[in-house]
């Protein structure tokens, strides 16, 4: 009833104002995607500047230890698998969440998880390597760049599994309720995001450090 | 009877709209992922298996295959099209994309033409500076 006198008053003249509510009102979640999309775009930005640092130290060993000396790449190649594999399984996730299937997207966002964890756990054993033998982001600034770098995007990570068992709780709990839907939407588009600036770090760090 | 044709409205409404190009199915995500292993395999092994005559051949062809897979993640994972949110998320992006262009590029430009002109130095004096 409220609804139509809503539609209905432009018709009396005066409170147009009441529709342009009823029609944001109707519109509430659908923004939400594009303000995430915004929010990751301006985390481009951070990782952009960070490359951009890293382009310009990237070459600066301080006779130091470099890329060549120091990056494993069948490690990253293991780390790149990870991620990747978690993409996929994120996708898997989101079409079992179309079809409603509730037990098949907490499976999904499980085996996400432990990707992500286990993509954590290679890095964390990579950096402790690095610093055990003396390559600590103190010891030039090729280093320092490295460090900031992967590191942020290991954080990103890090604050991604972190969401992502917050949700499985909220799943579990709550169900495939809308609001629920809307967050697994906006972490699917944060995780694949991760992902591609994993693709510029093993490019441009890693395989181009390695060569000389 | 007003309220049941507003509601069945609304729920409709935002059922499209969750439909509406946001996911992506299983053939598209799966082909996603295909071109995305090959794509990660072929510049591994250029660099592992020392494939390519030159470095810098082998530092192209990495940079090629690495902006190729951004935009087959874009397209297949983050399912970005010219048409989701009236074109405004594609508007965003490229916005992002100029901007990380100009500092990525000017960055680089502005600090190899400072590095060119820089006093020469010795990694011995390097280890003694202060």
């Amino acid at each position: 009833m409220a609804y139509q006198t809503a539609h209905n008053a432009p018709a009396g003249g005066k409170p147009a104002f009441y529709v342009t509510d009823g029609h944001e009102h109707v519109h509430a979640g659908d923004s939400t995607p594009l303000g995430f999309w915004v929010y990751l775009m301006s985390d481009c930005l951070i990782f952009a500047v960070l490359f951009a640092t890293y382009g310009v130290l990237g070459r600066s060993y301080a006779a130091g230890p470099t890329g060549a000396d120091l990056f494993d790449l069948s490690l990253v190649a293991i780390n790149t698998a990870m991620l990747l594999f978690s993409s996929i399984t994120y996708g898997f996730a989101m079409l079992a969440m179309e079809k409603g299937k509730k037990s098949a997207v907490l499976l999904w966002l499980g085996i996400t998880g432990l990707f992500g964890l286990a993509f954590l756990g290679i890095e964390l054993y990579e950096f402790h390597h690095l610093i055990h033998v003396g390559a600590t982001p103190q010891r030039s600034a090729f280093l320092s760049a490295f460090f900031a770098l992967v590191g942020t995007h290991g954080l990103h990570v890090t604050a991604g599994i972190i969401w992502l068992v917050t949700l499985m709780f909220q799943v579990r709990q709550r169900g495939l309720i809308a609001e629920n839907r809307r967050r697994l939407m906006c972490l699917s588009m944060f995780w694949h995001f991760l992902d591609v600036v994993w693709i510029g770090v093993f490019s441009f760090v890693y395989l181009m450090g390695v060569l000389q | 009877m007003s309220t049941e044709p507003a509601a069945a409205h609304h729920g409709h409404d935002d059922h499209g709209h969750g439909h509406e190009g946001a996911h992506g199915t299983m053939k598209s995500y799966v082909t996603g992922f295909v071109l995305s292993v090959i794509l990660t395999a072929i510049p591994f092994w250029l660099v592992m298996g020392d494939v390519l005559a030159t470095q810098r051949a082998t530092a192209m062809a990495i940079m090629f295959f690495g902006a190729v897979q951004i935009v087959v993640h874009m397209v297949y994972f983050l399912h970005m099209n010219t048409k989701s949110d009236g074109g405004w998320t594609m508007l965003a992006l490229i916005f992002t994309i100029v901007f990380v262009v100009i500092t990525i590029s000017g960055s680089l430009w502005v600090m190899y033409h400072l590095n060119t002109n820089m006093m020469p130095m010795t990694p011995h004096d390097m280890r003694n500076m202060p």
